[in-house]
Parts: C-alpha cells; structure tokens; sequence
C-alpha cells in the first residue's frame, strides 16, 4: 500500500476490517476506528448534507454532530440487523433534515424553494462519478416522475410530508404512498443493478 | 386508509413526518412487526440515495475536530488496548463494565499476526464482535464463522478448556484449548447462528460431551 509507512499500525490494520466490526470498536470507545469511520463516510456524509443544506458550514455541523452522535450511540446500533452504511447514513441525513427546518424557521422561509434540477454531467464529473453515484442516479431517473419527485423533494429537499403536500399540490395520504412506493421501487432498482453489495462494503 | 398509521412507513424512512408525528410512529413501530420488517428496506433504499448527492471534499480539519472533540467525550475506560501483552488479572478485568476495552487489549496483541483467523473473520462483511463480559469476545461473521478472543491463563494439566455453542438450551461441543498467558485466539469449528451463545467451561482433559460446569465466559446472544 502506498504510503502505508506514514500511517500508523492500527489505522492500516482497520482498513480491513468491515463496516460493522468498525462500528462494534467504535461502540467501546476506538477512536481509531472512528477515525477509520469517517474516512470511509465523511466525503459521502459531507456531500449529502451539502446537497440538503447548501450551506458549507452548516453542512460541518451537520457531519460533526452525526459523527459525534455516531460515537455515542453505536452500542445501540449493535442490537439491530440493519447495515452499518444504512445506519450511518440515517445518522446523517436525520442531521442534515434537523438543521435545514432549523434554519428555515430562524429566517421564517425555506432556504431554496427547490432543490436543483438533475444538472446534465460535464466530461469531467462523468469521469470522476463513482459507480455507486451513477447507478443510484439511474435508477432515480427510472423511476415514475411523481415518485422520484416526491423521493427528491423529501430526502434532499429535507421536505415534510405536508411541505410536500402542498408543494406538488397533492393530499397527504397520495405524498404517504408516493414516498412509500417511491423507496420500495428505488430498493427493486437497486437490487436489480446489483447494488446490494457494492454497498454493503 | 390515508390516516392509518402504518401509512406513516415511508415518510418516516425519509425523515419526512412533521413535528410530533415521529413519536406517534415510534410508538406503533415499537408494537408493529410489519412496520419495522419494512422500514428496514426502505431506509437502506433511503440511504442509498445518499450516494446520488454530488460529491464533495469536506476540509481537513472537519475530521480533526470531530475526533478532537469525541477525545474530550470518551467515557473514563483505562487504555487497555494499548497492552502489547495481556497480563493484568482476570479480576481487575472484571471491574470494567464493558467487556470491549479487555477484547481490544486482547487484539490489539492478535494484530501482530497478519493471519490472525479473529481478525479475518472481523474484515468480512457484516461481522459483528461479540463481547464475552471480561473474559474477550468473539467474532462472528453472517456465515456463521466464529473465532474467540478470551483471556484464560493455562488450564491445570488434568482440565482443558471447552468452548460450547448453545442455541435453544442445547450445548454442543465447539472446541478445547489449553489456555495460555496472553490471548488464546480459538476458532470454533462449527457454524454459530444468530441468536446462538457462545461459552466456555473448565472440563477434564479430553473434552466433554456437555458441560459439567459453570461457565466461565459466556457472550451476549449472537446476531448477525
């Protein structure tokens, strides 16, 4: 490994070891690993709550208070039999949603009135997009319009459920139903792409 | 039914209820089986779309804060896993709460041996560490592929100890070793299941077919 002598020991050994054993090690207090943790998810982390807040300083706030509640927190992640990067991300975006309707209430308005369109990629985003990027990105696009809208409004919009009703101009139980329809068809997307496990580690 | 509460499903998923619904969901979520099976897949739908986000560089000293400050947060627990060489007695191991500072002290020691088979199980994915109170723990992955880490310094010559895993009421044997000053790193030799715990007992040399004894370690419930 490039660079392996600049690091120290226990840093290049975590490096191995799965999101979940991570996590275990965080659980009693590792902050290797919870340094590990963060070099695994704090780009990802970083560029969803930027994508939410759009704001770079509150998008810090909300990756440090994520990580942070991360380290508190992770013995209860223990107990359950989701992934580590579904729980992580969970973490993440609730932080990012928490803070934005924060904000939005301090100045009496929402911070944008809508999230950007799906700006077309230039030659040289094409290039660097991860795979996992592209194909989440695809599979959005399959999705019917009404759900994808709903899907986008709500998890990068950081959108409730009654913003959104009146947002698409819609009754609550039709914004109850997209959402669900709209993540359970997302997940068949997914898995059909094969993305299960390219994201599982 | 539009106000149903199971409906609630996928805006919650999203982080989507609004003020005051969460609690009521959680609430029906804490009694709904259904709910919580398809929560689960919706939130890791959820979380993938965190991956759909442009990409973007956080600054460097983003990290350094967070560590910093999770430094100036962690609970007062002796560095154990700093100890190349596991030697402090078992009893003042078992003062500490939390088996896990005593596993990584253990490990931390293993890491010496990059075939280490705990720390190969630990790098697969959707391995768990399993903690054994003071004595260690024990790595399982979702296979069922389990190795110890426990602390038990050489059995008498006439005793071995014996490793058992015990799902439902029923041990079955699952391994001697001989103890030893240090770690003893002990891979068990037959799949262990969610829901299944490990132990270890003092038998006589040779083995048992079951136990005879209290435990002298035993895990939490395995999940995986």
């Amino acid at each position: 490994m490039i660079g392996m002598t600049l690091e120290p020991p226990r840093t290049r050994e975590l490096v191995h070891l799965s999101d979940e054993a991570l996590l275990s090690l965080v659980a009693s207090s590792d902050e290797d690993a919870l340094a590990e943790l963060y070099d695994r998810f704090g780009g990802l982390a970083y560029g969803l709550a930027l994508r939410i807040l759009r704001d770079d300083a509150l998008a810090q706030d909300a990756v440090q208070e994520a990580f942070l509640s991360i380290w508190r927190t992770a013995d209860r992640f223990l107990a359950e039999r989701a992934r580590a990067s579904t729980w992580i991300l969970t973490i993440v975006h609730r932080r990012a949603v928490d803070l934005v309707r924060r904000e939005d209430r301090r100045r009496g308005e929402p911070l944008e009135s809508a999230p950007e369109p799906a700006a077309p990629e230039t030659v040289e985003e094409e290039a660097t997009l991860g795979f996992q990027r592209r194909v989440v990105q695809e599979a959005l696009r399959r999705l019917p319009p009404e759900q994808r809208e709903a899907l986008e409004l709500g998890y990068y919009g950081g959108l409730t459920q009654s913003q959104l009703a009146e947002r698409l101009g819609q009754p609550l139980g039709t914004i109850k139903s997209r959402t669900f329809s709209g993540l359970a068809r997302l997940r068949e997307l997914l898995a059909q792409a094969g993305l299960e496990e390219s994201f599982s580690n | 039914m539009a106000d149903d509460v199971h409906a609630l499903v996928g805006p919650y998923a999203l982080d989507a209820l609004d003020d005051g619904e969460e609690v009521t969901f959680e609430q029906h979520l804490a009694l709904c089986e259904r709910c919580r099976e398809e929560l689960a897949g919706l939130r890791e739908a959820a979380a993938a779309l965190a991956y759909g986000a442009p990409s973007a560089a956080p600054p460097p000293e983003l990290k350094q804060r967070i560590l910093a400050q999770a430094r100036a947060e962690r609970p007062n627990v002796v560095p154990l896993r700093r100890r190349r060489n596991w030697t402090a007695p078992l009893a003042a191991a078992a003062a500490i709460a939390a088996c896990a500072a005593v596993v990584l002290g253990i490990w931390a020691a293993s890491l010496q041996n990059s075939q280490d088979p705990f720390e190969n199980v630990l790098s697969k994915p959707g391995s768990r560490l399993v903690s054994m109170g003071a004595a260690g723990g024990v790595a399982v992955a979702p296979d069922g592929t389990a190795v110890l880490a426990v602390a038990m310094p050489p059995a008498p010559s006439d005793k071995t100890y014996e490793a058992w895993v015990i799902q439902a009421g029923k041990a079955k044997p699952a391994g001697l070793f001989r103890g030893r000053e240090g770690t003893s790193i002990v891979e068990i030799p037959r799949p262990v299941p969610s829901g299944s715990v490990i132990a270890v007992t003092l038998e006589r040399k040779g083995g048992v077919q079951q136990p005879t004894r209290k435990p002298l370690a035993q895990s939490e419930r395995v999940t995986t």
